[in-house]
Order: C-alpha cells, then structure tokens, then sequence
C-alpha cells in the first residue's frame, strides 16, 4: 500500500497510490493511515482517485482510519470510482463520510 | 444500441489467498469488459463476487493450506450466471447467510467495520443458490439486469 501526502493550514491530504483497497490490502491500508494520520491535522480529506475498486474489508479499513483519528478531526473521500460510491451507498456509508466527486471539490468545500 | 452482455463463458481458477484471490477478481473483471459487458453491470457483479471469494478464503479455507477456488460465468443478453466452487469447508448449516446489515450508528466509536459482504451480495443479485455435495461448495450467484432486484 503507498499513501502520499501534503498538508496545507488544518487539511491533509492523503492520496492512495494503488489501484484497489481489499481484503489483501485492508490491514496495511489501515496501519498506514495511523502513520500518516499522526500529524494531527484537524481535516483529512482522503483522495480515492486512483482506486478502482473497493470491497467490505476495505470499506471497513476506511472506517477504522476515520475512528483511529478520534473526535474533533474529521474524514472526508473524494474522487470516489462508481463502483467505490456504490459499495458506500449500498452499505449507507454515504450518510456518515462527506463524498466528493473530485479532491477539487472537496478542497474548495472546505471543512464545514 | 441496446446493452447486453453478448453471449459466451469465462472460467479461471486461483489459489484461495488473499492475494491470489484479489489478482482474480480484477482478471474475472477484466475479461468482462473486454467481452463487452456494460461498465455499471461489471461493477454490480465485482462487488458481488468479490464478497463470495473472500468468504471463500476467510472461512471454507480457513486452514493453513488453502485449497482453489474456480470461478465460471455464463453470459446472457441481459442475465449473469456465476459459479463458484470450492472444496473448503462447508457453510454453517448448509445455508448461506441472510446477510442482515450492521446498524450505521450516530456514535463515531461504534460505526461497523465489518458485517456487509453478504448483504451486498443478497442486494446485488436476483439468485443466491448454495450446495454442498461430495465434499464441494457450489454457490450461484444469477444477476438479471433487465429486472435487477
């Protein structure tokens, strides 16, 4: 799993570099969100541009990342696929993650 | 034009690691679109299928030395017919399960990070058949675009 990242005032950006997140990755994915996460950048907006498709256990790990950053920060997704908006619709992890269509988006939205 | 999924068979066989197992779903998905199926459909039935496998690799092959998978599609105009077989063990009560989904609670600590695999299948499929004979795991999964459930 390879995450970049830039943080610019309170937002982190943090880009996945892989083309999925699944139950070969779910674990990794998480634990390297704990690593990048550690700044302590009050909004992280996580940049899903790049992958293709997601399944439950990474869907799960998504969740885990925004629980392991702890109250008072916040995670939102951007660049979501289709086929990755629609496993978070389907399971109705649309209502608890903001979902961007482009980090663009989500930058120009701002925190609130 | 109207979409259909042409007509045709794919079958693969891997190994039941997670691995192996993520490499096959991208490969089944692949060939999919490379025989025409429209994008949004291959996208209902990767997320299917992949919730299937993983089941596969996380409880039939639950042991050290995981045994293979084969997964086979009959395409249709309009309708997908994908078998999954294995020689794991067989599921609990020889019944797969209903799949009821987890609470999406207001409580950031308590949200589920888990429990949905079988829900989506059940959401994204028109047809959930599973047997068990001589020792092998057969699972249908039937998706029906032009009456999709």
């Amino acid at each position: 799993m390879s995450l970049s990242s830039t943080t610019t005032d309170d937002t982190q950006v943090i880009s996945v570099q892989c083309d999925r997140i699944d139950a070969a990755m779910a674990i990794q994915f998480k634990e390297d969100m704990r690593t990048e996460t550690g700044t302590g950048a009050r909004r992280v907006v996580l940049d899903l541009s790049a992958v293709e498709f997601i399944d439950s256990s990474g869907l799960g790990a998504i969740v885990a990342s925004m629980k392991q950053l702890g109250d008072g920060r916040r995670l939102d997704l951007a660049g979501l696929h289709p086929v990755v908006e629609k496993v978070f619709r389907l399971t109705r992890m649309d209502t608890v993650f903001r979902l961007f269509a482009s980090l663009d988006d989500a930058l120009a939205a701002g925190s609130n | 034009m109207s979409k259909n999924c042409g007509e045709g068979s794919i079958d693969l066989s891997f190994r039941a690691t997670e691995a192996q197992a993520s490499a096959g779903i991208a490969d089944f998905s692949r060939q999919l679109l490379s025989r025409g199926v429209p994008p949004e459909w291959v996208d209902s039935v990767k997320i299917a299928v992949a919730e299937a496998i993983n089941n596969v690799v996380e409880h039939a092959y639950a042991g050290p030395k995981p045994g293979m998978v084969n997964l086979r599609c009959r395409m249709m105009q309009t309708a997908l017919e994908i078998q999954i077989v294995d020689k794991g063990v067989a599921m609990p009560g020889l019944h797969p399960p209903d799949g009821i989904p987890p609470n999406i609670v207001k409580e950031r600590q308590l949200l589920p990070e888990g429990g949905f695999g079988w829900f989506m299948i059940h959401q994204l499929t028109s047809g959930v058949i599973y047997n068990r004979e001589d020792g092998i795991n057969r699972l249908c999964l039937t998706f029906d675009f032009a009456d999709p459930p």
